[in-house]
């Protein structure tokens, strides 16, 4: 309270009543009730929590999490067998949840500014067709797509041998074959292999930290070669031309490495009866990751719209008025206005993606749900320490990228002095 | 130009032109095609593109769905008569699970000869949300009240209800319409009293019991209002006890007592035979009417200048925000025995509510925030220098406003709410999408039917949550005041 008055010197008795009429204390009691409240709440929860597990012949504990899981996952990231403990189990489970929800929020963002462009765009019949696809995934709840695309996959698809022989099916492009249990898509192999980095039981192959380590070098120099093209333009008024290092910096080093390793498509190959050579990918996490982009990117394509419309078309007359042309105005103006209202609702519809990730349960996949807060919990019987912990983790991700997204906030907020 | 005379001057026309047509190319089709589908190559690209989808679309669905079979008896008899009919190796929709199942998709397992009472408590829902979500026009209120009093009636012709039953709704919506023309403030009493009757109906029992209980809200309200006005933390106080004291001590008891003098009771249907859109629609309407206050409640509370209790309030938002609501629904269904004391087991469709209403109020929390930040300053200070006090200001001139301004958001979480009933399925409920549709596909035969029933409730999820959205429109655009 800023307003609090001066005490006034002809009362200075205090009575038990002004704890609730004086403006001073009432807050304050307000409070200290509440408190109270909410710890005897808290306290009756884990009183009843304890009292039942007495009553069980339970208590809490997470050693369970050291034991033996004896349970096999179809997908891993890193090597697991079943002979791992439930803890590495778990993680096995929240990295394949991680994995689906990465990649559907690509998929998600390019289906959904894609769509939301389409929609303001001068074609009609395109923009119709957005806004009848952005309705449809819209009204109609994700279980149900995610149902359907796994049916669609398991169910119309044909058996890996259909595409034996000479009349057998063609792949798609020659190098996808969908089957009704995985979906078969090439890899890329080295003809001269580096060799991989052993870390544990864990291998990583070489090849992609070279390529990783150059990413992040070309987008380091990058910003240096932009920064300092800033400083000569401010220095000279002439803008150096930056394009083409920027090209070279991202274009140069994967060609390099492939005539370098003699990299190569391995198109998966029918042996048997089954696809071997390139990535089997379970039908489930293809369902999953086909439901979640194609769900959440009706809805960013609803922001993307939200977005570009929210900023004044006076705006752009301005910038031609100042002679901009076209693509810089886009850079320069539009853009970085549209993004301000775009990304703080972008990135929790990324949050609800991840959570929504959870409904892999529907199809199978096994993500942390399915490991932790499914089997891992079944067999052992504690059902309260995996699912605190199951919570605790989505909690953690969910605040760690809303923690992303107030730096974000912060940095793109219009400065008002 | 000295030769230029006067009279010469005769480029200056007098009189107008009469409207020449415009060229062909720019008028009628041509014009709009070129304009919309053609204006340039990549337009035309996209436009060629667009045609090649609607075509690949309509190849592969419409035989499909010009072959449906809708009078059968197994998937097998289906596609016999597919067979006989289009020919060996054609494709064709079964509806005839529809035909047959279509009771287990809207009930459950609700005994059969009881359907009135769901279907007459759906009527009333209708008659009891009219004057609320049409409050200011009549002749849109009397027009949706008539259309959806005869959906009840179709829907009552369908399910074969009693005869009785169908009169009484048939009486009870002419009444309605007549109140909502004449007395509009009269069919809000209805919408109090209808938790109670809605209750009785679908669960059945003593009606005493969920009257009883809903009258310790009234005699909070006596209490409260037996205080003199100026004392108003004392009001609340009396409120509150009187209503604990009435909920823990009086009510049960009366009941007994009521019920045994006049035993005004249906027959009990237990929550494990709900199911269907039955059992969407309750968790979702009760979700939806308890999330709001709750909502509003924790907005005001993460805007409190208390510290304590805008810490609680930011704690319960983050947590209940950061995990997906499957976990909240396991907490339901496995640990809820495990928090409360011991012995206690309370029903799994309330369990379910409570925690979805949690889930939405938290979402709902930060849209009504939204709106309250969005509101200018001086609104704050008006409120204030009227000498309103806090409850005063927020009911009279905060809120009004800010519930505007999220609508959008709100009617968003609603929807958003009423899709993620279906999730209940995966705790073992019998929601329309996977529960009853697994439980069709157990027996032998409609054994590997999918798309068919995923068509039927998807439509039906779409109709109810595109016209949510469509109403939130409505109402944006009947609270607008900017071009008045």
């Amino acid at each position: 309270m800023t307003d609090r008055a001066p005490a006034s010197h002809d009362q200075p008795t205090f009575r038990l009543s002004m704890l609730i009429y004086d403006k001073r204390y009432r807050s304050l009691t307000f409070q200290v009730i509440v408190l109270i409240l909410v710890m005897s709440l808290v306290w009756w929860l884990i009183n009843n929590t304890l009292t039942n597990l007495a009553n069980l012949g339970k208590d809490i504990n997470f050693r369970f999490l050291f034991t033996r899981a004896g349970y096999d996952i179809p997908q891993q990231l890193i090597p697991y067998n079943n002979d791992d403990t439930h803890l590495r189990a778990a993680i096995i489970g929240l990295l394949n949840t991680l994995l689906v929800s990465f990649l559907g929020c690509i998929a998600a963002t390019i289906i959904g500014v894609a769509a939301g462009v389409l929609r303001l765009s001068k074609n009609w019949l395109f923009a119709r067709l957005m806004t009848v696809y952005v309705e449809i995934f819209r009204n109609i709840p994700l279980l149900l797509w995610i149902l359907i695309i796994f049916a669609v996959l398991t169910e119309i698809t044909p058996t890996p041998r259909a595409y034996r022989g000479e009349d057998g099916l063609d792949m798609v492009f020659g190098v996808i074959a969908p089957t009704n249990r995985y979906t078969a898509i090439p890899a890329i192999v080295a003809e001269h292999s580096p060799g991989v980095l052993q870390i544990g039981r864990l291998a990583i192959p070489w090849l992609s930290i070279i390529f990783i380590g150059l990413l992040i070098a070309a987008v380091l120099i990058r910003r240096w070669l932009l920064a300092r093209a800033q400083r000569i333009q401010e220095e000279t008024g002439r803008r150096p031309t930056t394009w083409w290092i920027t090209l070279a910096l991202f274009v140069v080093p994967p060609v390099a490495l492939w005539f370098l390793f003699g990299l190569y498509l391995e198109v998966p190959e029918l042996t048997g009866f089954n696809f071997s050579g390139g990535i089997n990918l379970d039908n489930a996490f293809v369902a999953l990751w086909l439901a979640l982009s194609l769900y959440t990117g009706a809805f960013i394509a609803e922001i993307v719209r939200a977005g570009i419309l929210a900023v004044n078309k006076g705006q752009t007359e301005a910038a031609y008025a100042l002679g901009l042309r076209p693509n810089r105005t886009m850079n320069l103006v539009i853009l970085p206005q549209a993004l301000r209202v775009i990304v703080p609702p972008l990135i929790s519809q990324y949050l609800n993606l991840t959570k929504n990730s959870s409904l892999a349960i529907a199809v199978g996949y096994m993500d942390l749900r399915g490991t932790l807060g499914g089997t891992t919990a079944n067999q052992t019987g504690r059902e309260l320490e995996s699912i605190l912990l199951m919570m605790l983790i989505y909690l953690a991700i969910s605040l760690t990228i809303s923690g992303v997204m107030n730096i974000y906030n912060n940095r793109v907020r219009l400065k008002e002095r | 130009m000295s030769e230029i005379h006067a009279e010469s001057v005769a480029y200056v026309r007098d009189t107008m032109l009469p409207p020449a047509t415009p060229p062909d190319r720019q008028v009628g089709a041509l014009r709009w095609l070129r304009e919309n589908l053609f204006s340039s190559w990549f337009n035309g690209l996209l436009t060629i593109l667009g045609i090649a989808i609607i075509w690949f679309l309509f190849d592969h669905f419409w035989p499909w769905l010009s072959h449906s079979v809708w009078n059968a008896n197994s998937l097998a008899e289906c596609r016999q008569i597919i067979a006989e009919k289009w020919g060996e190796g054609a494709s064709g929709a079964c509806f005839a699970v529809i035909r047959e199942r279509w009771h287990q998709y809207l009930f459950g397992f609700y005994p059969r000869a009881e359907y009135w009472r769901p279907v007459m408590t759906m009527g009333l829902l209708f008659i009891a949300i009219t004057p609320v979500l049409f409050s200011v026009n009549p002749d849109i209120r009397r027009w949706v009240l008539a259309v959806l009093g005869l959906l009840t009636m179709i829907l009552m012709a369908l399910t074969e209800v009693p005869d009785w039953s169908a009169v009484l709704m048939f009486a009870l919506f002419a009444v309605a319409l007549l109140l909502a023309d004449y007395a509009p403030q009269r069919l809000l009493v209805f919408t109090v009293c209808y938790p109670v009757v809605a209750i009785w109906l679908l669960w059945g029992g003593s009606l005493w019991y969920p009257l009883l209980t809903f009258a310790g809200i009234a005699i909070g309200y006596l209490a409260a209002r037996a205080v003199p006005k100026e004392r108003s933390g004392l009001a609340l106080l009396a409120g509150i006890v009187a209503a604990a004291i009435w909920w823990w001590l009086l009510s049960t008891p009366v009941a007994d007592l009521l019920s045994e003098a006049l035993p005004l009771s249906l027959p009990r249907v237990i929550s494990h035979d709900f199911g269907g859109f039955l059992l969407a629609i309750v968790i979702g309407v009760s979700g939806i009417a308890m999330s709001l206050p709750l909502g509003i409640v924790l907005a005001l509370a993460r805007r409190s200048d208390m510290f304590l209790i805008r810490v609680f309030a930011v704690i319960f938002i983050e947590f209940i925000r950061g995990v997906p609501l499957i976990t909240l629904l396991f907490v339901a269904s496995l640990l809820l025995n495990y928090f409360l004391p011991p012995g206690t087991s309370f029903d799994i469709i309330l369990r379910v509510i409570i925690m979805v209403t949690i889930f939405a109020a938290a979402y709902m929390a930060e849209v009504i925030r939204g709106g309250l930040a969005a509101l200018p300053r001086g609104q704050y200070e008006a409120a204030d220098s009227l000498g309103l006090d806090y409850w005063q200001a927020q009911r009279l001139i905060i809120l009004p406003q800010a519930l505007k301004i999220s609508i959008p958001g709100i009617v968003g979480t609603f929807i958003g709410m009423f899709k993620d009933t279906t999730l209940v399925g995966l705790i073992g409920l019998f929601d329309p999408l996977k529960g009853i549709s697994d439980f069709v596909r157990s027996n032998f035969e409609w054994k590997g039917i999918y798309w068919e029933p995923f068509i039927f409730v998807g439509a039906i999820f779409f109709v109810i949550c595109f016209s949510m959205s469509r109403y939130s429109m409505y109402l944006e655009r009947r609270l607008s005041r900017e071009n008045h």
